[in-house]
């Protein structure tokens, strides 16, 4: 655990130095707030003297340091309340100033290093390759920049002070009760470690519970979610009486362990009350007797007022470490979830002479297998040879592995075997970028960014003419949606491209593709959501205004294939056939199979 | 297709009068089922915070006994008497000791007290939490469904998990300290003016400084904390979009202005939280000192007064100053807390006053009378109510006059020009006549939008129509009870969903009362019982996050399943686009092909095999039925179904 952290606050960074001076303030401010209720005595002792309720004569005295710090006092002259009260002023004030200080620096460190660690696990993000991502999924990648740095910000933010104060408030304020009366300065040493004992044990034996109740509590809101989500299936089968009997009895659940846990935790404040009193008890009935015992002579009255204040002091400071370890406990989970990811090695990478022009569209790939992770192999000896400019159709069922093999070629996974080669080389040879400028895929789950739709449309090419935006709408079928909106170009695409419609988005993603203007175009199921007819008003424009660019079409519907140069049947990580339209008519089963039961049928839904 | 859902709900604060609307509804309900708790917590929070004073008073109380008997023993011992200043002192401890036995006798019952209030009131506040609740889903249960077209899934859900939440904060924590809070300002108010007016007058000037500054310092950093707030949704907003497109990203080597446009977001947030935090850190310091600074001003006080004399009149000795000293902090932490817990309170009632509100949403109304009953066959045919299973149904129609009719259930449904819109005003479904005899297959087909889904929406009256009317075997469906309704009515949604559970409950889920056998008939018909088999428990495989685990045509298998079991005499379809791959396809095909046997059956269709199947297809524009027939007329007819067939338009 203690290793998990350190290897966070190495992102501090430019922001050790802010810890440092937090350190040093907050140590101030102890210092000089624990040397008010010591100061207290003095006051309170004057004001017997002035009042006449205790004798000059019988002040006790104290060790060399604090006895030539009395002496030097008294020596002055001045009515010595006035001076007494102004030296705990002047420490209150430093105290303030102090706290100010600490709480300063410690509030831009918290925020640097919550910066920095966003800083370290985004870039890290941007060199992982699709492998990394999927190791950890897209949500999880989320979660474990926001939520995760939060929750470790606000600990950081609480600890850094804490992890000074606490302890050296321990620390000072039984020094100081040593120096004003050492025998009961004895009841912290007993009640201090009790306390910390108990807070701790308390927290280890609650905060369990509580994570349980609260996971209970995550899985309540996530079967309301589900409700919600299928509230037209609860209510075509007229399930609403059982949803309400399911709801109700986990929300009992709830309500039972939520009281267990919190009879357990009722007995904390009464317990924390009474070890308060009872030091105050134990110091008032001591410290009597040994005042009047010695008369005077080992402490005096004024002496009580002080430690009665300590007190407070000191369980406060007991409060507060059970507090940091609490945190620490809740915080721990997070901080190693982040860690996890800044550990990761990101697993593709530029070669060394990297080739940064890539000859043309061809590409091969030779006695090619692949596999996810550690997982059984996806892609099975593959060996295909496609020439610049064709036209290559690919089909078969989900998990056939159409997506996988598409993949390799802009190197977006590594094979485990065999070699990609794209216009003749190993596309591990070249310069990841200009790679990936040549290939240009409109992946299968794709996405659209907020922004204009000119904006999202440049990430294709940041420095495009209209001209050529235009142009590749005009390609896709996307101009003239584009222009019948009443912004045109500049209309805003909400976040996840949720105000267009499936199709239109599909052909907004193709445009964009398009305005790289690749040597390799892969459209990766791209026109599911585009009625046929535009469907093919796209390949034509495509092979038309294009005609050199290798282009790869994966679908699920024949019509989008069945004019390529070349198709290809693949099942199971295998291409079982290829061949054109009429060869695969004649030999494959499977594909006659698709035919049949597809064409005529078209898609009467996706009509727009 | 449902109006579009709206933009997120503003959360904006609560006027003043909504808030103590909002208030009394909670404590309406506090009093309606923890009465005693309240009452009851309420006197051990008043004991035990009176009690609470009682040391800082001892502690006043022995130093001034001390003083005493110091200042008498010292004179004895002065004057020789050694015996009598021995004396002196053992009266004076054990006056203590009685003293210190006392109080520790009251706070052994304020520490009780103490417990007691605590479990009380978690009683009250989980118990309560709990009631909120359970009602606000139980009526979200009875919510017509427009309710849910026009908020989205994360607007329901924040009242769940924020709303809720911070109530539960609010009630279970924050209320109570405030009551606590409140007390021990009063019970540390009155013990100062009991003690000594003057020094109390002292306290109470000296702590409006301190309650002016915590408010200024407060108000100003709740200023930066939203703007705080507002840079860590425009950050984690910023990331959460990106990560979601890291593979675009990556294709289109967009790496180094994504972290150009992140460094942005993400320093601005520094920047802010910082400030915020900056500024939120200034309060604890100076308000500690302040109270520090008050000791040392109280202190002084009480001595100038002793000094000049004023110590008779005021009743004011060096212990009086030891009790302030403890008082005055008494008295002053209590005031930081109501402001912290007051505000908690005031977010909660805002969270509060959106969860009565779906509270307060009228429910679906059901003025339906007519309800569905299990029958026998009578002499001549006509259905006569039984109680045991049939397998035949009859619907039990009740008229004014107090005779009773039954119908056999059979599935006939006509449509007698409906109209219908989600919004008034705006015509979804225009003159919409149509209907279904007993077995019939009726296919709708149109491009996305039309109103297809609309139209079987309204037969199990998920939505009621504006204009016209609807009837299920000759009876108007207004007149059906909608759980008996839609009991007779199947349904196998496109966007299926399942619930967490086994498959068995799943499946279970159109029949409660299944057997295990029957269960695995379903499954069979629906073609669904040899992936079931496949799966790591079979029909007892647990599914995770609704399914999410099973591909999309799986998903399609189950939910057939689950319509099959419940074996009603009519069905709704909505064939699943073509998402599905080509090996799950058939299977669904197949599987729907057959629990559309023998039913009267509506299907959006998107599959040629089924169209072609059907008795009659209606192809549906804008709301209209626009052409009607079977597949070969339609054909024929070269219209727009003719060019949805073939994929070509028609120039």
């Amino acid at each position: 655990m203690i290793a998990t952290f350190k290897y966070l606050l190495k992102s501090l960074r430019e922001y050790k130095k802010d810890v440092a001076l937090t350190w040093l303030f907050v140590l101030l401010e102890t210092f000089c707030e624990i040397l008010v209720p010591f100061l207290m005595q003095f006051l309170v002792q004057s004001i017997q003297i002035v009042s006449g309720v205790a004798d000059a004569s019988s002040l006790r005295t104290f060790g060399p340091l604090v006895q030539w710090f009395v002496d030097a006092i008294n020596q002055t002259g001045v009515a010595s309340p006035f001076i007494y009260g102004g030296i705990m002023a002047v420490m209150a004030a430093l105290a303030a100033m102090c706290g100010i200080a600490a709480g300063y620096w410690s509030s831009s460190a918290s925020a640097g290093l919550g910066k920095n660690l966003r800083h370290d696990m985004y870039y890290q993000v941007q060199r992982f390759s699709f492998n990394n991502i999927d190791k950890f999924s897209t949500s999880s990648i989320v979660t474990r920049t926001t939520t995760d740095v939060q929750n470790v910000q606000f600990a950081f933010q609480m600890a850094i002070r804490g992890v000074i104060r606490a302890p050296f408030t321990l620390i000072f304020a039984i020094i100081m009760s040593f120096i004003t009366s050492w025998k009961l300065a004895f009841v912290f040493v007993a009640v201090v470690p009790v306390l910390i004992v108990l807070l701790i044990l308390l927290a280890t034996v609650v905060h369990p519970i509580f994570e349980r109740i609260f996971r209970k509590y995550d899985d309540l809101n996530e079967a309301v979610q589900e409700n919600i989500t299928g509230i037209r299936v609860v209510k075509a089968f007229g399930r609403q009486e059982e949803e309400k009997e399911k709801f109700n009895a986990v929300s009992d659940f709830l309500y039972k362990n939520f009281l267990k846990t919190e009879k357990i935790m009722a007995f904390q404040s009464p317990g924390f009350s009474l070890l308060i009193y009872g030091s105050i008890i134990a110091i008032a009935w001591f410290g009597s007797n040994i005042i009047l015992k010695s008369n005077s002579a080992e402490m005096n009255t004024s002496g009580l007022t002080t430690l009665f204040s300590y007190v407070m002091q000191v369980m406060m400071a007991c409060m507060f470490i059970s507090m940091i370890y609490v945190m620490t406990i809740i915080s721990r989970n997070s901080a190693e979830r982040i860690v996890e990811l800044l550990k990761e090695t990101p697993e593709i990478n530029q070669p060394e002479n990297a080739l940064k022009e890539v000859k043309d569209g061809s590409i091969d790939f030779e006695n090619v297998s692949f596999a996810y992770g550690n997982g059984g192999k996806v892609l099975q000896n593959i060996n295909l040879h496609i020439k610049s400019g064709q036209t290559v159709g690919i089909i078969g069922s989900t998990g056939s592995s159409k997506t996988t093999l598409m993949s390799l070629i802009p190197r977006l996974y590594d094979v485990n075997e065999g070699t990609v080669k794209v216009g003749g080389v190993d596309v591990r040879e070249y310069d990841i970028e200009s790679l990936r400028e040549a290939v240009s895929m409109v992946l299968q789950k794709n996405t659209l960014f907020t922004g204009t739709i000119e904006w999202n449309l440049r990430w294709g090419d940041e420095n495009a003419s209209m001209d050529e935006i235009k142009q590749a709408c005009q390609i896709a079928q996307a101009d003239g949606f584009i222009s019948s909106f009443k912004d045109g170009y500049q209309t805003m695409i909400d976040e996840g491209g949720t105000n267009v419609s499936g199709g239109q988005k599909q052909r907004i993603c193709i445009a964009r593709a398009l305005l790289k203007k690749p040597k390799i175009l892969i459209l990766d199921d791209s026109t599911s959501a585009v009625d046929t007819h535009t469907d093919s008003l796209i390949r034509q424009g495509i092979k038309e205004v294009i005609p050199g660019t290798t282009t790869f079409i994966v679908a699920q519907r024949i019509l989008s294939v069945k004019d390529c140069d070349l198709i290809l049947v693949m099942d199971k990580g295998i291409i079982t056939e290829m061949g054109n339209n009429e060869e695969l008519m004649e030999k494959s089963e499977v594909y006659r199979d698709l035919y049949i039961s597809q064409i005529g049928g078209g898609d009467f839904d996706a009509a727009e | 297709m449902p109006p579009s859902r709206g933009k997120a709900m503003a959360r904006k604060p609560l006027s003043a009068k909504e808030s103590k609307g909002t208030l009394k509804r909670l404590f309406s309900y506090i009093f309606k089922y923890y009465k005693f708790e309240f009452w009851m917590g309420i006197t051990c929070i008043l004991v035990s915070t009176i009690t609470g004073v009682i040391p800082a008073l001892l502690t006043g109380q022995i130093v001034d006994q001390l003083d005493t008997a110091l200042k008498t023993m010292n004179e004895y011992i002065k004057a020789g008497n050694q015996i009598a200043a021995t004396n002196t002192m053992n009266e004076a401890l054990a006056y203590i000791g009685i003293e210190i036995l006392i109080v520790v006798g009251i706070i052994l019952v304020g520490l009780t007290c103490n417990y007691f209030y605590q479990i009380l009131m978690s009683k009250l506040g989980q118990g309560t939490m709990k009631k909120i609740r359970d009602d606000l889903f139980n009526h979200m249960q009875d919510l017509p469904l427009s309710y849910f077209d026009t908020r989205t899934r994360g607007d329901l859900m924040s009242i769940y998990t924020n709303d809720v939440d911070t109530l539960r904060e609010a009630i279970s924590r924050s209320l109570p300290m405030l009551v606590q809070s409140s007390f021990t300002m009063i019970v540390v108010l009155v013990s100062m003016f009991i003690r000594s007016w003057a020094l109390a007058i002292a306290v109470i000037v000296l702590v409006i400084p301190t309650v002016l500054i915590s408010k200024t310092v407060s108000g100003k950093s709740g200023k930066y904390f939203i703007s705080r707030q507002a840079a860590m949704a425009k950050t984690n907003g910023y990331v959460e979009e990106m990560i979601n497109g890291q593979k675009v990203i990556k294709v289109f080597n967009y790496e180094k202005r994504a972290k150009a446009g992140f460094d942005k977001v993400n320093d601005e947030l520094c920047y802010h939280a910082t400030k915020a935090s900056r500024y939120a850190s200034l309060l604890m310091p100076i308000v500690n000192q302040l109270g520090n600074l008050q000791y040392v001003i109280i202190a002084i006080i009480g001595a100038g007064i002793i000094v000049s004399g004023g110590a008779s009149w005021t009743n004011i000795t060096v212990g009086t100053i030891v009790t302030f000293l403890s008082l005055s902090k008494q008295f002053t932490q209590p005031i930081g807390n109501l402001a912290q817990q007051a505000s908690s309170v005031f977010m909660a009632m805002a969270g509060s006053a959106r969860i009565f509100a779906l509270i307060d949403t009228p429910a679906e109304k059901d003025e339906g009378y007519v309800e569905l009953c299990n029958a026998i066959e009578g002499k001549d045919g006509e259905p006569i109510e039984c109680q045991e299973t049939t397998g035949k149904w009859a619907w039990k129609h009740p008229h004014g006059d107090g005779t009773i009719t039954y119908t056999w259930l059979k599935g006939d449904i006509t449509f007698t020009d409906v109209d219908f819109s989600y919004v008034p005003g705006k015509p979804i479904l225009k003159n919409i006549s149509l209907y279904a005899k007993p077995g019939q297959k009726v296919a709708f087909v149109g491009p996305t939008g039309a109103g297809k889904t609309t139209i079987t929406n309204l037969i199990n009256r998920f939505y009621d129509i504006e204009d016209g009317k609807i009837r299920y075997d000759g009876i108007n469906i207004n007149k059906i009870k909608k759980k008996d309704l839609r009991r007779s009515l199947g349904m196998v949604l496109q966007d299926t969903v399942l619930f967490t559970g086994t498959v068995k409950e799943n499946i279970r889920y159109g029949r409660l009362d299944a057997t295990d056998e029957e269960v695995e008939a379903a499954a069979k018909l629906a073609n669904a019982d040899s992936f079931i088999r496949q799966l790591p428990n079979g029909y007892d495989t647990v599914l995770d996050k609704a399914g999410m685990n099973l591909s999309q045509g799986q998903r399609q298998l189950l939910s057939i399943a689950r319509a099959a079991i419940a074996n009603p005499p009519a069905m709704i379809l909505d064939e699943a686009t073509s998402s599905i791959d080509s090996r799950t396809e058939k299977l669904v095909q197949e599987g729907m092909d057959a629990i559309m046997k023998g039913r009267t059956v509506f299907v959006i269709a998107h599959r040629l095999s089924t169209v072609k199947d059907s008795d009659v297809i209606m192809v549906i524009d804008d709301g209209e039925i626009i052409e009607r027939g079977n597949h070969d007329e339609l054909i024929a007819k070269k219209g727009k179904y003719y060019q949805l067939y073939t994929g070509n338009s028609i120039k």
